[in-house]
């Protein structure tokens, strides 16, 4: 596979950029498994982020069916006990987070798009992003091979406060602790080695005369969002080697009897935390910029501020991790001050969402699917903003902190960004991806159906969470004070809900696997938009531009422009008179 | 794999190789700086660490940071010869690096032995774990280094991809200066 050997370095250095175009057919194992081609590097982390998503919807079947009838043994699961409640949450929470929305949201679309949308024909370290899909592949292993050994899965949450995380005496789990810790600490590495790649990707090999501004957004907030893991996750692979040794080699990094601090891991764990959630945020965000431009044929709104916003929560988005720890013990003068970052960071977060609603106002809009997530997306979104203030607020974090309440607060921001923004990006994308339409009347079933009982779950638990439920408790029959009338009737109505909304996911699954294969065929613009990803034929092949890489003229949102008959104005075409 | 044209552009004007290798660096630094500053909250916080610290082998330290920054000079000698395309030469200086990262690990090695023969081991107090995490990551850059800087002496060696030469450079003079902030911190301060 070395790049020499074919002899056919054909298309480098030729003083005009033509595409790496046919060639040898490759066989199965080097097209899907072995393949450095982004495009496939990103459907290998989009199926493989799929498939986790599985485990994490199972897992939160296994235990809230626990929790809405106690006791009962569960259809396809069987008994939860305790120890397993604490394995399924604990599971649930870190695939959903590290094996589904970064893998999806940021690998997957990040491979898919940005050689596309920058008009290259491949990422800049081809065999780098293999090995980082490969290291993520044996991380994914690793986790679910944490099942099946003695004592089971980790049962410390998902953000393992020791000493719950490093006695086994507490987590109840064996080996499975540090099977878990690896598991993460390789992930991190495999979306280090691809941050890396997507950065110098954009920095070095844009098409000619893309400058930075006609980056598409979301290329500009998945590159944002790998340098924001990048600079703040190095404390937690630090503190992740502690934890391990911790575990295994008693040392006390975390234990105040050797003279460590628990505490330490807090702050290490969210100084990554927080930031996190903006990793997966931006991506999100810059997908829903792009559908709403598309569907409302419209330029977006003051773009420029869009991406200085967004480079703004990236720097403030470190200096509010410790709201997380207002209950640990910190100085209440500290607690002051990050309530205050805390609230000033909402302030570009809530401009971000005025200028989405800006770029609709007066469009034409077009309720296609994909424009109906990206709208879900603003309005479910918005309620998980608004409740995260409440909780910001020291004062006010005391009560809810670890109740159900900050629970359905993080869910209305996680679960639009994992799935409510995945779920626009794949409809939209999908024709350039497989070459085929989606069927948009089931599009739109599965919308409703994921939508409204998605709002269904989690409206009775910020109920359930002012009235005091705390979150990870296996069975609240043991706690009168979270019996009282009507507590349990909402749980099991948030369960069913669940139930509902996991059934919905049928109709996707078909909808996807069957226009895959054989849905109408789509043209190469099916929305006539204008990045360079819709000049490429669908889907594209080998190499992206099989009649030689693009060269940019303008930027990526010139809809509806007033010296021009079609709506739209992609990228590459030259001027007139050029 | 054919190469993709993507592999050959150069946007910023910085070779791809180059920028990607500080970007690498980038990432370590912050994962050295949570373990430094770990260290620093807590040995803020523990005045009485200074009795477990005097028994570090500060000769052995200083020795090492001169045999770190003598490697490091023979990086720079190494890119120069690879600036004037002399790929032979180059591969012989990075070959003294390479030496240099050896003969620091063998003091290394030599040093944790007497200390684990003393009983100063992994978990005989929060300071001793400290002191071999931090500097057990910092031993395992090293051998990264030179693992790395051995393939691309062999490649200098036939005069091929001598910008890795300068790559390399770059990535052993950060470990080298993760040292010279570690050294200070475990050995000096007592
Ligand atoms: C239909 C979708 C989902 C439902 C019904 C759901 C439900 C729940 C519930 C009830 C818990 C708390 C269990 C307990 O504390 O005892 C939980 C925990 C959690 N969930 Fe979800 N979840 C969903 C999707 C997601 C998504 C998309 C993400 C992130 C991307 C996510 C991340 C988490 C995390 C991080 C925890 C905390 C785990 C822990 O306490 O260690 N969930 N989920
Ligand atoms: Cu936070």
């Amino acid at each position: 596979m070395s790049s020499t050997a074919h002899g056919h370095a054909a298309s480098v250095g030729n003083g005009h950029d033509a595409p790496a175009g046919h060639h040898h057919n490759p066989g199965f194992i080097e097209k899907y498994l072995w393949s450095t081609d982004h495009k496939m590097i990103g459907f290998q982390y989009l199926f493989t982020g799929m498939a986790m998503a599985l485990i994490g919807g199972f897992t939160v079947y296994a235990f809230r069916m626990q929790i809405a009838f106690p006791g009962m043994s569960i259809p396809g699961y069987g008994r939860v006990t305790a120890g397993d409640y604490n394995a399924l949450v604990t599971t649930h929470g870190t695939v959903m987070i590290f094996w589904v929305a970064m893998p999806v949201l940021i690998a997957a679309l990040g491979n898919y798009l940005i050689p596309l949308m920058i008009g290259c024909d491949d990422m800049v370290f081809p065999r780098l992003n293999r090995l980082s899909y490969q290291i993520f592949l044996v991380s994914a292993l690793v986790l679910i091979s944490s099942f099946f050994v003695e004592g089971g899965a980790f049962g410390g949450a998902w953000t393992s406060y020791p000493p719950l995380s490093s006695k086994s005496q507490y987590n109840l789990t064996g080996v499975g602790s540090t099977l878990w810790v690896v598991a993460v600490a390789l992930e991190f590495v495999a979306f280090l080695l691809g941050g890396i790649n997507f950065v110098t990707t954009v920095m070095n090999s844009r098409a000619p005369g893309m400058k930075l501004w006609d980056v598409p957004i979301v290329v500009w907030m998945i590159v944002l969002a790998s340098i924001l893991f990048m600079a703040s996750v190095g404390p937690l692979v630090a503190g992740a080697v502690m934890l391990i040794f911790d575990q295994n080699f008693h040392t006390g990094f975390f234990d105040p009897v050797k003279g460590g601090d628990p505490v330490l891991w807090q702050h290490l764990f969210w100084f990554f935390g927080h930031p996190e959630v903006y990793v997966v945020l931006l991506p999100a965000m810059g997908i829903v910029a792009e559908v709403i431009t598309v569907f409302s044929r419209k330029r977006l709104f003051a773009q420029r501020t869009v991406i200085m916003t967004a480079i703004a929560v990236g720097i403030i988005s470190f200096f509010v991790w410790a709201h997380h720890q207002f209950v640990a013990g910190i100085d209440p003068r500290m607690a002051n001050v990050f309530s205050v970052t805390t609230l000033i960071i909402s302030i570009p977060v809530a401009e971000m969402v005025f200028v989405y609603i800006g770029t609709l106002y007066g469009g034409s809009i077009r309720l296609t699917t994909p424009m109906l997530w990206a709208l879900a997306f603003i309005a479910e979104f918005l309620l998980g903003g608004v409740t995260g203030i409440f909780l910001g607020a020291s004062g006010a974090d005391i009560y809810f902190h670890d109740t159900y309440f900050v629970l359905a607060h993080f869910h209305y921001t996680f679960f639009p960004i994992a799935f409510i923004a995945v779920f626009a990006a794949i409809t939209h994308w999908f024709p350039k991806m497989f070459g085929r339409t989606l069927n948009e009347t089931f599009g739109k079933v599965h919308f409703w159906g994921t939508v409204i009982p998605f709002n269904c779950i989690f409206i009775p638990l910020f109920v359930l969470g002012v009235r005091g439920d705390h979150r990870r408790i296996y069975d609240y029959r043991h706690f009168p004070d979270s019996m009282q009338a009507g507590m349990q009737d909402l749980r099991v109505f948030a369960t069913l809900s669940l139930v509902v909304l996991l059934a919905f996911q049928v109709v996707f699954l078909v909808n996807f696997f069957y226009s895959m294969f054989k849905g109408p065929k789509a043209p190469a613009n099916p929305w006539h938009a204008n990045t360079l990803e819709w000049a490429a034929p669908s889907p594209p092949p080998h190499g992206n531009f099989p009649e030689g890489l693009p060269t940019v003229y303008r930027g990526p949102y010139e809809y509806s422009h007033p010296d021009r008959k079609e709506d739209y104005w992609p990228q590459h075409i030259a001027p007139e008179g050029a | 794999m054919i190469r993709p044209v993507a592999t050959t552009r150069e946007m910023t004007g910085m070779p791809t190789g180059r920028l990607a290798v500080w970007w690498v660096i980038a990432s370590e630094i912050v994962i050295f700086g949570g373990v430094l500053g770990s260290y620093i909250m807590h040995r803020i916080g523990h005045p009485e660490w200074e009795y477990q610290a005097a028994h570090t082998n500060t000769m052995a330290g200083a020795f090492n940071t001169v045999v770190l920054l003598t490697s490091s000079l023979a990086a720079v000698l190494a890119h120069n010869a690879a600036e004037q395309k002399n790929g032979p030469k180059a591969a012989r200086f990075l070959m003294l690096t390479c030496l240099g990262g050896f003969i620091f690990l063998v003091v290394k090695s030599v040093e944790w032995t007497n200390e684990i023969h003393h009983g100063y081991t992994l978990a005989s107090s929060t300071f001793w774990s400290f002191y071999y995490m931090a500097a057990g990551l910092h031993g395992l850059h090293v051998i990264a280094g030179m693992v790395i800087m051995l393939f691309v002496a062999a490649d200098a060696r036939k005069n091929k991809e001598l910008q890795r030469v300068e790559n390399i450079g770059i990535y052993w003079h950060f470990v080298d200066l993760v040292w010279i902030f570690l050294f200070p911190l475990l050995y000096i301060a007592k």
